[in-house]
């Protein structure tokens, strides 16, 4: 019972930012990078449903279009992060021997190490931009995805159908990409889930620091940030990127209990 | 014993050789001659000619890296550009206060959320165990910098209990110091608490489940004793793990919260110094945070055989 609530709730909210994002990229309220000084920090109400920012802009259309930075930077970092993850935990969990030593010693050593802080060293030499910040925590992610996926490989290749499909005389590769791989699925895509609220909350944060996507373009993070000094005039403006940031995490980590949930038959009782 | 020791001090080896050679490649990667990045744009031709040679620019790269890490071992992180100063002490001043704030926060977060998650495992399924679940998982999704412009909204500017900007140094006024760091600790301890209080109750729910916990009621312990002495030091040991992870996360992660409450801590240095290109300073706060962080975690380890004296065995 509680399973199927925490589903439903986490789909809804996710759902909800999703099309909010879809419908973002062909039509917000008003533009929202078109700057109108006499319209400045008006509060919620007709007009402007959700008020105008320091720079007379709407927050409504402001957040849609950040709900479509966030998620697009979230999709694409969790995206990177486990493709090439998957890639590397494969070869070093089939490989085995001297390349698993070597990448799981760099593995290891980059994953007792905090994600965060390697996205701010990569920003520090590749300067803030939109592009930069999916490369710096899909790196920073990373390590996760190969330790994951390198322990099953580990446990699915020593199984009778991998054994079966040698005998069979099928490449390596072969093997490893029919019938090693997919086994590995079921892990990967709790992992998935969790890392994408990660990455939201990170990216946030960077934006949030000034380090994430530079405005005028608006993410839920920087428009936080802006809104810091004009907390106490226009409170509005601190509320509601933060609601929108919080509501999605929250979808995204409650549809992430119900998938381990699901997925772990352990959990079920 | 001695072995577990080794074994774990050794494995703290690689992290920091390779953080050491990130942070080393890092004034390298950026374009531009790595001299003058040093020293930036104010400084005279001499002074650059000065410090190439010092850095060994002319040598090999590996010549180089040892002599840079010579410097670091020995604790010359260089001079800062724009506070025109060493880099240690800075680093050491602003550790002072990010140290304050993180390590109260955790202690406050782990007294408050290990109770309640292991409460909420033994009345598996009540109103309590639902209600302190879904708190958790409100508390995990709130991120900590939009958590502590709530705080500064409600308690700093709406109710008017506590200072909204600045910070005092407990050192200099013990009362106001503490006044300013209660924000900042209360934010960290509610966004921390979500994650702890899950862990725990996820811990002690997977002991509850164990036939010794069955026995030992079975044979007619009383139900303080059954928890006391079977399930709840069993239950705690992940749980220390994961404090130690979200006290050296928090190390990284404390930036966000620091400029919240303008805070003048470590991750407001290196964040400040990335804007300021302030490359000494970004190498010292990497290396800096990665020291206290592997340590940190560490200490957790080397401690964690109290708890669950099975991993020496193994």
């Amino acid at each position: 019972m509680k399973l199927r609530a925490n589903a439903v709730i986490g789909l809804a909210l996710v759902g909800f930012f999703v099309a909010a994002a879809l419908i973002g990229a062909v039509w917000t309220p008003h533009d929202p990078l078109k700057i109108n000084i006499l319209q400045r920090m008006k509060p919620p109400g007709a007009g402007f449903l959700l008020g105008t920012d320091e720079f007379g802009r709407d927050v409504l259309s402001r957040l849609i279009t950040g709900a479509r930075n966030s998620l697009l930077i979230a999709v694409l970092t969790v995206a990177g992060a486990v493709g090439f993850g998957a890639l590397l935990g494969l070869v070093s969990g089939y490989a085995r021997g001297v390349v698993d030593r070597v990448l799981m010693m760099v593995n290891d050593a980059l994953l007792a190490f905090p994600g965060i802080l390697l996205a701010l060293g990569l920003l520090a030499v590749m300067g803030p931009n939109k592009y930069g910040i999916v490369l710096a925590l899909a790196l920073a992610y990373m390590p996760v995805v190969v330790r994951v996926v390198r322990g099953s490989v580990l446990s699915v290749r020593a199984r009778e159908f991998v054994e079966a499909s040698r005998i069979l005389g099928n490449s390596e590769a072969f093997t490893a990409w029919r019938h090693v791989m997919p086994n590995c699925v079921a892990p990967l895509t709790v992992l998935a889930t969790s890392m994408l609220g990660w990455v939201l909350l990170a990216e946030g944060s960077l934006s949030f620091l000034g380090l994430g996507v530079p405005p005028p373009e608006a993410t839920w993070g920087n428009m936080l940030s802006a809104a810091r000094p004009y907390i106490g005039q226009a409170s509005w403006l601190a509320i509601y990127p933060g609601l929108c940031i919080s509501l999605a995490l929250l979808g995204v980590n409650l549809l992430g209990d119900a998938l381990r949930d699901h997925l772990d038959p352990q959990m079920r009782q | 014993m001695l072995s577990f020791v080794l074994k774990r001090l050794a494995s703290a080896l690689p992290t920091l050789l390779l953080v050491s050679v990130a942070v080393f490649a890092l004034v390298r990667l950026v374009p531009g001659d790595p001299a003058s990045l040093m020293l930036g744009d104010m400084a005279t031709e001499a002074s650059v000619a000065d410090l190439r040679e010092q850095m060994g620019l002319d040598k090999p790269i590996a010549a180089q890296f040892a002599i840079w890490l010579g410097k670091v071992l020995s604790g010359d992180l260089g001079q800062s550009i724009q506070f025109a100063m060493p880099v240690r002490p800075l680093l050491l001043d602003r550790f002072a206060v990010t140290a304050a704030v993180v390590v109260s926060a955790v202690l406050i977060a782990a007294l408050l959320a290990v109770p309640a998650g292991m409460l909420a495992a033994w009345r598996h399924g009540s109103a309590w165990d639902l209600g302190t679940v879904a708190t958790a998982t409100l508390l995990m999704s709130v991120p900590s910098f939009w958590m502590g412009l709530v705080l500064l909204l409600v308690l700093g500017l709406h109710l008017g209990w506590l200072p909204v900007v600045g910070y005092v140094s407990i050192a200099s006024d013990l009362k106001a110091g503490l006044l300013y760091l209660l924000m900042p600790v209360l934010t960290l301890v509610l966004v921390e608490s979500g994650v702890l209080i899950r862990m725990a109750r996820a811990a002690t729910l997977e002991v509850l489940r164990l036939d010794y916990v069955a026995h030992a009621r079975a044979k007619g312990l009383p139900e303080r004793l059954v928890l006391g002495r079977h399930v709840l030091p069993n239950a705690f040991a992940p749980t220390w793990t994961l404090i130690g992870l979200v006290l050296g996360n928090l190390l990284g992660g404390i930036a966000v919260v620091e400029t919240v409450f303008t805070l003048p801590g470590l991750g407001r240095l290196l964040v400040g110094a990335i804007f300021a290109r302030d490359y000494p300073v970004i190498q010292g706060c990497m290396l800096f945070i990665t020291f206290v962080y592997v340590l940190v975690n560490l200490v957790v380890d080397l401690v964690y055989p109290v708890f669950d004296p099975k991993v020496i065995a193994e």
